[in-house]
């Protein structure tokens, strides 16, 4: 690749950086250039994020019909898994997914729930008021 | 406390911080390109049954803390490295490192570092900074894949030296143990050569089909067959992931192919071995079918191409790439590589 053919296009960066390639320069040597984002990949992790908040609206969705806890949707939201959410929290994955279900939901101690809010960063009552 | 140090942009974080550090050591000649080389980055696997964010597991680098441990080992540099279970340890060991103005190496996770942009923050653990001072209750922090240094507060980096899942960094930090870091041309040298003999080995010679060259045709099989066996969404879902491991901040371009031709046209100048620049043009040509396949990726996950000729154009191209890898390696095993 040439450094005139390093790709400028609007991505993700904007405002925070621009990434650095390494390039050929007139000279046949390498030089290095620096690129605002490139379509092609900046497509690709649109379609990623599509797909994700598509699965929390999903999880919203699911707390509203009483068939998840909002423990299920902060999980979804914060892009996590029961098994990671569970090395979060030092339980089991079966515990969470208890915890996921608004019977085992609504049995949660309150240090319980102190825990999972200070791993998503919210406030304990933004957890239980959350109705989808 | 104010500290003295550069902050050097590199493509990828584990090389820059190789450069950052060592750079704020005294050894100045060292660049990105080098250490990559040194550290014999260039890899590809494809590791089946595996899957990371539901899609395949590939890597177009080696494993992650590799290229800053045989760099340093090449080169004969001692450095200390470092885990802490308790975290409140883990935060006063790096504080009393700063305090005597040492710059260290943190291994943290993406996902709360507030000076990314919100769509890279993923649940990505092996991510690595230099942290270099403290002002203000901020961190000092060199992300190398940022064009500046910018800062992280007390709370933020122990969430992201204490992050979880795979490759958890359990507060991984290290540092280089030599005030000055001299490194003379013959040592150099031996290290280049070192670091190219292992690279051939990682991409020729490691058993099985899914690593090295092999790896780039296993993964064009697989394509072949995507469509049938998960649907066009899905399939298209994980070519993204193949541009995105292959493209994503970090790699320089071309899936590191471009950094490694930047490696060898340095090692023909300081080998004094021409032919080596030829053989960097052949990873620059690959890197260039990289990029070109990525465009054929990307029509399929953008809803533009949509049949099995496609697919199969795409696996075509891989297998391409592979034979242009491979080639370009078996002349780097024959080159008798003088000091």
């Amino acid at each position: 690749m040439k450094k005139q053919d390093i790709p400028q296009d609007k991505s993700a960066l904007d405002g925070y950086s621009r990434e650095l390639y390494y390039v050929k320069g007139d000279d046949g040597k390498f030089t290095t250039g620096l690129s605002s984002g490139w379509e092609v990949k900046a497509s690709a992790l649109e379609n990623e994020w599509n797909d994700i908040n598509k699965e929390i609206d999903e999880a919203k969705q699911k707390v509203a019909d009483g068939e998840k806890s909002p423990i299920y949707y902060f999980m979804i939201k914060n892009l996590m898994d029961y098994s990671l959410l569970g090395s979060y929290m030092g339980f089991w994955r079966c515990k969470i997914k208890k915890h996921c279900k608004p019977k085992g939901f609504s049995k949660l101690k309150d240090s319980t729930l102190e825990k999972y809010a200070n791993v998503f960063q919210v406030a304990v009552e933004e957890i239980k008021s959350f109705r989808g | 406390m104010k500290s003295i140090f550069e902050h050097t942009q590199s493509a990828h974080c584990e090389n820059g911080v190789v450069v950052n550090l060592l750079r704020s050591h005294g050894f100045k000649e060292i660049n990105e390109p080098l250490a990559f080389g040194i550290g014999s980055g260039l890899f590809y696997v494809h590791i089946p049954f595996l899957k990371l964010n539901n899609a395949p597991a590939i890597a177009f680098r080696t494993m992650p803390g590799m290229i800053f441990k045989r760099t340093n080992r090449s080169l004969g540099i001692k450095y200390v490295s470092k885990k802490f279970k308790n975290e409140q340890k883990g935060e006063q060991f790096l504080d009393n490192l700063l305090n005597k103005d040492i710059k260290v190496g943190c291994q943290v996770g993406v996902f709360n570092l507030s000076y990314l942009p919100p769509e890279y923050r993923f649940h990505f653990n092996a991510h690595n900074i230099v942290v270099f001072g403290r002002e203000n209750g901020q961190y000092l922090v060199s992300d190398s894949v940022m064009e500046e240094a910018t800062t992280s507060d007390k709370e933020e980096l122990l969430r992201a030296r204490y992050s979880k899942g795979i490759y958890a960094p359990k507060g991984h930090l290290y540092y280089i143990k030599d005030k000055n870091v001299n490194i003379d041309e013959q040592r150099l040298k031996k290290a280049i050569v070192k670091g190219i003999k292992r690279n051939t080995r990682d991409m020729l010679h490691v058993p099985g089909p899914v690593a090295g060259v092999k790896g780039i045709k296993y993964t064009a099989r697989k394509i072949t067959k995507w469509r049938e066996d998960l649907g066009l969404r899905k399939a298209g879902r994980y070519l993204g992931h193949i541009v995105r491991m292959q493209e994503e901040i970090g790699t320089g371009g071309g899936g590191f192919r471009f950094l490694y031709a930047a490696f060898l046209e340095q090692a023909a100048e300081l080998l004094e071995e021409g032919e080596l620049l030829k053989i960097s043009d052949e990873f620059v040509k690959s890197g260039d079918l990289w990029r070109s396949a990525a465009i054929d990726m990307a029509g399929v996950y953008k809803g533009k191409n949509s049949e099995q000729s496609h697919f199969l154009e795409i696996s075509e191209k891989l297998v391409d790439i592979s034979e242009v890898e491979k080639n370009a390696f078996q002349k780097l095993t024959k080159l008798k590589l003088k000091l």
